[in-house]
């Protein structure tokens, strides 16, 4: 049904009753990124939109210093190590990706001289061979040309397990080629229905053969360029302290013209997010300032200043409760949280029902999080306008207190619900955070009133994430009946990010609790859907697929999503950065400006 | 004198070993490690982190890093950081200069304010002068940098927006303009920490002076006519330096120390900025050389100090 409903969308793109950008919007609305539902307008050869960025400037230069503040500085400049996001945007002033991924989630080229369609020849029909082609006249910061050699290195010097690449899982199983000297071919093991992946975004920043190629494997971290960036970007090294400065100048010869508009760039580190969005938003000392995890209130009344304002970017990261289906008190086979065993309470499906119907996640996003926590049912991304249509939350006391009572679970003389030798008394742990903190108390309040009894529990974030195998306190050993933190998509396609409910990902004692699949809930009919959208090459089946296995978590009661968390930033009133939420924050900063 | 030196020196390297045995277990007990990132990332098989563990030796047992770390820096290799990757030394090196600049800079503010403000308020004790110099006194060492630090940056950067609150080491200016900036932004940070220093100097400076002012050969230079002035800078204020220079002598380390909460307030790119970023991350050699030599640098400055003590009083003789 998914799938007919679909394809008559995709017909309805074709024959231009339906546009393009509300296409886009529905699907995201059921839980799939844009960049996923641009993917499937092109599969039925739909061109993609040409991105065009607003830029009003008339010549290179002539903006004086663009001024930018992260408040968490990067500590190297090799994008094939970027651990965070802060080394990614420290080196993405410098290095370019073939495309990146704008805010609507489509391809724009950038070292590509266009995006591989089926109708350019640049997918193959079986799904496996992807042929890029690279823009000519492309220079180093050193004058040497970019070529296809180039993209043929970086693959080699990520896929050597040598050289500890955080981005290995892309680039280990996929073979690229040379077939000129600006054209390479990807071919992929099996047919790949997300193959913009490698070479694209934040994972596929382009380092020069000619200075990294001494410098592979092991070997790696003696190369001098680590902390000497040189690449095609719109900005060339000029200086940079480790934590502290990054000082970039205008490349003379950038590959796109009258770009770009300043003459320098400098990228401030260190301090917190609060004074942080101050130095732009009230004293405007400068220019634009990341990721402000800053709470919504004291970000509204910077405004107010008028020096500058914020930017909200969708994202798919979501903050969410997580019910234990395990028992977390009692060994089985010497392990806690087995996944042979099952949690007292939460086998019932009752109690789950009204766990999730006492979260008050509107009442969360009012009263913490404000624009930057949209209370949401679905936990693939999912912004509010846009909701599902499979999957809705309520917030109704009442009807969790019937639902319980149906169920027979009776207040006992402490008022705490009770069935047989199960009490419903959980401990319910999260990291050491405000919001997190207070969403905690909301929902012990609502939970109160239906006589469940919550014991909160906060554990110090570098423990909680810390993944130490010893600490019972991790988010991975889960040993206590709730817990909630925020889960990060770092990539637009959610294959990855839905791994962590497959069974065989299950955190367990045998893996020391490194698997991803930390909730421990599994279901045969998830791992199925799972497998099948690894090889479907029919996008819309595909996209379906991921719509069924978003509702069968959902619906099971054991994840109750609370807000989904874009990201904020904040520049000056002049500045005109356009930004993305599926790719790094300067993905386009070559077209950054200032009005006059 | 040369075998007094000799044996605290020698008593030096059992303590220097015992604080670096203790850091580094304490390190190494901390939860958490230099990949977390890598673990909450979806796309970094746990492989790659293990394989990155490994390459660092951090699965090694503990004495056995410690023997390859302790061996490491006697050859004067300080090893490099596990999140940049680049050298200790160089890191070090990088942040040094404005750490000495600036703290160098409020240690002189406090021994310019605390001298003077301690002789007069002891030269007329319970005067007024003294009265609202103490009271000053007291608010300023209760009130904490990070707090004085705030009101300064609310008053004089966001208020009245005359100076700029993110401190920044590289301006790009030259001549006197280059000078100019540095002095605007150096303001706050350089005044936070140096009134904060001067109000508890002050207090040992007006204790020792009050106690050298009623000694008996002030009062015999005081029967001679000589004029207040004299005595007071002659005879009084030299005696009485002799525990506050002490005190000053161990106070330095500090310069290379760093003000961590100040520093982190006002973004300056000190040691104690590498420090407290180097701890949030987990990267255990940074810590252990910033932490180490800051420690080497306390017991030195001890023994300067003691030594001195003796130049200025020779009734102390050294056995």
């Amino acid at each position: 049904m998914q799938e007919r409903k679909l394809r008559a969308l995709i017909e309805d793109v074709r024959e231009g009753k339906l546009p393009r950008r509300s296409f886009i919007q529905q699907m995201v609305g059921l839980g799939l990124t844009a960049p996923m539902a641009s993917m499937m307008l092109m599969h039925h050869g739909i061109a993609q939109a040409q991105t065009t960025l607003p830029y009003k400037p008339t010549k290179r230069g002539g903006g004086g210093t663009l001024k930018l503040l992260w408040w968490q500085g990067p500590v190297h400049l090799n994008p094939h190590w970027a651990t965070g996001t802060k080394e990614q945007e420290g080196a993405r002033i410098f290095y370019e990706p073939l495309a990146g991924w704008d805010a609507d989630g489509n391809l724009m080229p950038v070292l590509a001289s266009e995006v591989p369609s089926a109708q350019n020849g640049g997918l193959s029909p079986d799904g496996k061979v992807v042929t890029w082609k690279l823009k000519r006249g492309v220079t180093w910061h050193d004058g040497q040309p970019f070529t296809a050699d180039d993209v043929l290195f970086n693959w080699e010097f990520i896929k050597d397990p040598a050289t500890s690449s955080s981005l290995v899982s892309i680039y280990k199983d996929i073979k690229v080629e040379k077939v000129d000297s600006h054209t390479v071919r990807v071919t992929f093991p099996k047919p790949t229905p997300f193959w913009a992946e490698a070479f694209v975004g934040t994972s596929g920043m382009m380092i020069p053969k000619h200075l990294f190629a001494p410098h592979i494997g092991a070997k790696s971290r003696e190369a001098p360029n680590n902390l000497k960036p040189v690449g095609t970007g719109p900005y060339k090294f000029a200086d940079f302290k480790p934590g502290d400065m990054l000082r970039g100048e205008a490349y003379a010869n950038y590959h796109i013209a009258n770009r770009p508009h300043f003459d320098a760039i400098e990228m401030k580190g260190g301090g917190d997010a609060i004074s942080a969005a101050r130095a732009v938003l009230q004293t405007g000392e400068y220019d634009y300032a990341w990721n402000l995890q800053v709470e919504d209130e004291i970000l509204k009344r910077l405004e107010t200043s008028g020096k500058g304002k914020v930017s909200i970017i969708a994202g798919g990261n979501i903050e969410f409760i997580q019910l234990n289906p395990t028992d977390p008190w009692n060994e089985v086979d010497g392990e806690r949280g087995s996944v042979k065993s099952k949690h007292p309470a939460f086998q019932d499906k009752a109690v789950r029902e009204a766990m999730g119907l006492l979260v008050d996640r509107k009442g969360v996003q009012e009263f913490i999080y404000g624009r930057t926590g949209v209370a949401t049912a679905n936990f693939l991304n999912n912004p509010e306008r846009f909701r599902s249509k499979n999957t809705k939350f309520d917030f109704n006391v009442d009807k969790a207190n019937q639902i319980l009572e149906a169920a027979g679970w009776k207040k006992g003389a402490d008022g705490i619900r009770a069935k047989g030798n199960a009490k419903l008394k959980f401990v319910y742990q999260t990291s050491v955070n405000q919001p997190r903190q207070k969403t905690q108390a909301i929902v012990k309040d609502a939970c109160a009133k239906a006589g469940i009894e919550l014991e909160l529990k906060s554990v110090t974030a570098a423990v909680f994430f810390g993944g130490d195998f010893a600490n019972p306190d991790t988010y991975q050993k889960f040993w206590c009946d709730l817990q909630m933190y925020t889960t990060t998509m770092t990539q637009p396609d959610p294959q990855t990010f839905m791994e962590q409910y497959c069974s065989w990902e299950l955190a367990q004692k045998a893996n020391k609790w490194a698997s991803r699949n930390i909730s421990r809930w599994r279901s045969d009919d998830y791992d199925k859907a799972h497998t099948a959208a690894q090889s479907e090459l029919d996008p819309v089946k595909r996209a379906a697929m991921f719509v069924t296995m978003n509702d069968l978590v959902i619906n099971d009661g054991y994840i109750i999503p609370v807000v989904f968390r874009p990201r904020a930033s904040a520049a000056g009133t002049k500045l005109v950065a356009p930004l993305s939420g599926w790719d790094n924050d300067l993905w386009a900063l070559a077209h950054w400006y200032k009005e006059a | 004198m040369g075998p007094y030196i000799l044996r605290k020196l020698l008593i030096m390297v059992p303590s220097l070993l015992g604080i670096s045995v203790v850091l580094f277990t304490v390190l190494a007990l901390a939860p958490g490690d230099p990949f977390e990132e890598l673990a909450t990332n979806p796309n970094v098989p746990p492989a790659v982190r293990a394989a990155l563990r490994a390459s660092l030796g951090l699965d090694d047992p503990v004495w056995q890093r410690y023997v390859h770390w302790l061996s490491a820096m006697l050859q004067g290799n300080w090893g490099f950081s596990f999140v940049s990757r680049i050298n200790v030394d160089t890191l070090i090196w990088q942040r040094l200069p404005v750490t000495i600049v600036v703290i160098g800079a409020s240690q002189i503010l406090a021994l310019l304010v605390a001298l003077p403000v301690g002789v007069l308020a002891a030269v007329k004790p319970y005067s007024w002068f003294d009265r609202i110099a103490s009271t000053l006194a007291f608010i300023g060492f209760s009130l904490p940098t990070f707090f004085t630090g705030l009101l300064f940056i609310l008053f004089f950067s966001i208020e009245l927006g005359w100076l700029p609150f993110v401190f920044r080491a590289d301006i790009s200016a030259t001549g006197w303009e280059w000078w100019w900036e540095h002095i605007k932004q150096s303001i706050m940070p350089v005044a936070v920490l140096g009134l904060a220093q001067a109000a508890s100097w002050m207090r040992y400076v007006r204790s020792s002076v009050l106690d050298v002012i009623r000694l008996d050969y002030v009062t015999t230079a005081r029967s001679k006519g000589l004029s207040e002035r004299v005595i007071i800078t002659k005879h009084v204020v030299r005696n009485a330096l002799i525990p506050v220079v002490t005190l000053i002598a161990l106070q330095l380390p500090q310069l290379f120390g760093g003000a961590i909460v100040t520093e982190q307030i006002f973004r300056i790119p000190g040691v104690g900025s590498l420090l407290i970023d180097a701890i949030l991350r987990n990267d255990t050699p940074v810590i252990m050389a910033v932490t180490f030599v800051l420690s080497a640098l306390v017991i030195l400055f001890n023994l300067m100090a003691d030594i001195v003590y003796g130049w200025l009083d020779p009734r102390i003789s050294y056995r």
